[in-house]
């Protein structure tokens, strides 16, 4: 979006660095200069906290790597050394867990953002899928990173998911005594899931890389759904205008997690965690952390394993599908009185299936879970391809401009 | 050659082409090589293989119960089946199993059964004398297994499987 460089370098110094690495105009024309739509709304905030959560994860993690052991034996043990001993060990932990329950409620309003408004439509389908790859590698670390305490949760969790793999015809069981290292969940598994759990992150940051440069090569979406015409007069640059909101939002998100920290700490994790891992006793209700609800929901709501995998593993990766299921042309739903009713009822479905997932398997709310698994793959498979063809949409605005004076973008 | 025949038929390997080749593929062959011992390392290691066998003492078991002992890792249950245990496994007809076994198969002594106690479906311990069946009852995902382990109802695909295991004394036996 951006033309020639507007940086010149003051000092001496920034003039000998910029001509051998010019990495000060890189870093001024990306997060200064860089043009941001003037329509952004507060639902344009979540980048930055995404981008704060990841930081704050890494190093809570690597300090609390410190302290931890990746040993059957002593990994228990080591957690509740931190919890008891370490100094600032109990708020540290905290931040960590709660952080990664902070860090999935922000991606998962940010996902919803972009559906809402179109986010992923052309030019932006990279960006998306980029995205969609760092959904998945998110869900991996959080899972491995669920592990590690070796709680009766931790080793049931780790079981569960390594035997999915086993649903793989002919394969399935030499891939999950592959993952494992061994017949079962034991040392093996804890030791390469700790490596792994550190692992991942950076590779997270590298993919974010990635996202942000697709980001900055296409420019960011807004409210109308309109792309940009006039760079002089439709956007404002990122520094001070997106830093101070996005400091706003991110000053409002760590009110959330701070409570959530300091006053609730455990009110998101289960009970059971806080039970040595016994691979002689299943507890009686295995359930995920909240984040994985819905998924678990659609796994359990089909009475077939292999199909009951694949349907978990496709409700995640169909969202990669959507710029090409998706068959409107208008970006966002501001304009498409259809699709605005469907989307709340694909977020309240997303939402029941999370409930849904938290109960036992049986009677009413199995039912329940099938028939929202099947509207859950109806919306992508069917309505939003149908939705796009029969549609007609309000009238869209011919600039940003235009939008903000007609006064339908919302400025939330 | 001019360049009128080249377009015309292709042209002959060269002595070039062939080294070309040869070389992409050592070098192809070399680099998988390498690969193999990182991906390799993960499976089971020799102390994990070499725990592969357990010896279990039947005498100590009375009709009517069931023992868990641990074989690589998992539990083994071993149960000491009375017999209207045995009548009901074995008058059970294949036709409403959904992985159709016959109990005799599946045990060298009807009044001793011996499986692996993880479940099928994700790998759940199941709970005994539990179920519809006063076999075993999955509480993960809601599998129903009988009393030979063989899946009745639920999301599991298979029966619990019964591991290799030999009678090496009239009351004892070596799992694995």
């Amino acid at each position: 979006m951006e033309g020639h460089s507007q940086y010149t370098p003051k000092s001496g110094f920034a003039r000998w660095l910029e001509r051998r690495l010019p990495i000060l105009s890189f870093m001024h024309d990306s997060f200064v200069s860089y043009p941001t739509p003037k329509n952004l709304n507060y639902m344009w905030v979540f980048g930055a906290i995404l981008s704060f959560m990841l930081v704050a994860q890494i190093v809570t993690g690597v300090v609390l790597a410190m302290h931890y052991t990746p040993e059957t034996t002593l990994a228990f043990d080591s957690v509740e050394k931190i919890m008891r001993d370490v100094n600032w060990g109990t708020i540290l932990r905290y931040a960590h867990a709660n952080g990664a329950s902070m860090f999935f409620l922000a991606v998962y309003l940010h996902i919803f953002r972009g559906m809402y408004y179109g986010s992923y439509k052309d030019p932006r389908e990279v960006l998306w899928i980029l995205g969609v790859v760092i959904f998945m590698l998110m869900m991996a670390t959080g899972f491995l990173g669920y592990v590690l305490p070796w709680g009766q949760m931790s080793f049931w969790a780790a079981t569960v998911i390594t035997n999915l793999f086993s649903a793989i015809p002919v394969v399935g069981t030499a891939i999950t005594t592959w993952l494992l290292g061994g017949y079962s969940v034991d040392n093996p598994t804890l030791n390469r899931f700790y490596a792994l759990h550190y692992l991942v992150p950076f590779i997270i940051v590298a993919i974010v890389a990635l996202h942000v440069w697709a980001l900055h090569v296409t420019g960011q979406n807004n409210p109308s759904g309109v792309e940009v015409k006039d760079v002089k007069k439709e956007t404002v640059p990122f520094t001070p205008y997106a830093t101070m909101k996005d400091a706003v939002g991110i000053a409002a998100f760590l009110v959330v997690y701070a409570w959530l920290t300091f006053f609730v700490p455990n009110y998101l994790g289960h009970p059971d965690n806080y039970i040595e891992a016994n691979p002689l006793v299943t507890p009686p209700h295995i359930v995920p952390e909240w984040y994985f609800l819905p998924f678990y929901a659609i796994l359990r709501a089909i009475p077939n394993k292999l199909l009951g995998v694949t349907a978990l593993f496709a409700s995640i990766l169909i969202t990669a599908a959507l710029p090409w299921l998706d068959t409107s042309k208008v970006k966002s739903a501001v304009y498409r009185p259809l699709f605005r009713k469907e989307f709340w009822i694909f977020v309240a479905v997303c939402i029941g299936l999370g409930y849904l997932g938290a109960q036992p398997a049986e009677g009413a709310y199995l039912w329940f879970a099938r028939v929202l698994s099947a509207y859950y793959f109806l919306h992508f498979l069917v309505i939003l391809p149908v939705i796009g063809k029969v549609e007609k949409p309000e009238p869209v605005p011919e600039s940003i401009d235009a939008s903000i004076l007609r006064g339908e973008t919302s400025h939330v | 050659m001019t360049s009128k025949d080249t377009a015309a038929k292709p042209a002959e390997p060269s002595r070039r082409d062939i080294l070309y080749i040869a070389t992409g593929a050592a070098a192809a062959g070399a680099a998988a090589g390498m690969v193999w011992p990182l991906i390799a390392q993960m499976n089971p290691d020799a102390s994990i293989l070499a725990l592969a066998s357990t010896e279990v003492d039947l005498s100590s078991v009375p009709e009517g119960q069931i023992v868990t002992v641990k074989w690589r890792g998992k539990p083994v249950f071993v149960r000491h089946r009375t017999p209207a245990e045995i009548k009901a496994a074995e008058d059970t007809p294949l036709s409403v199993l959904p992985d159709p076994e016959a109990d005799s198969k599946r045990v060298q002594k009807p009044e001793w059964l011996v499986i692996i106690g993880v479940c099928t479906h994700l790998g759940c311990i199941p709970t005994g004398k539990e179920g519809e069946y006063n076999g075993w009852f999955c509480p993960c995902h809601g599998s129903v297994y009988d009393l030979s382990g063989r899946i009745r109802s639920g999301p599991a695909p298979t029966n619990l499987e019964v591991p290799p295991y030999a009678f090496i004394a009239e009351s004892k036996i070596k799992i694995g």
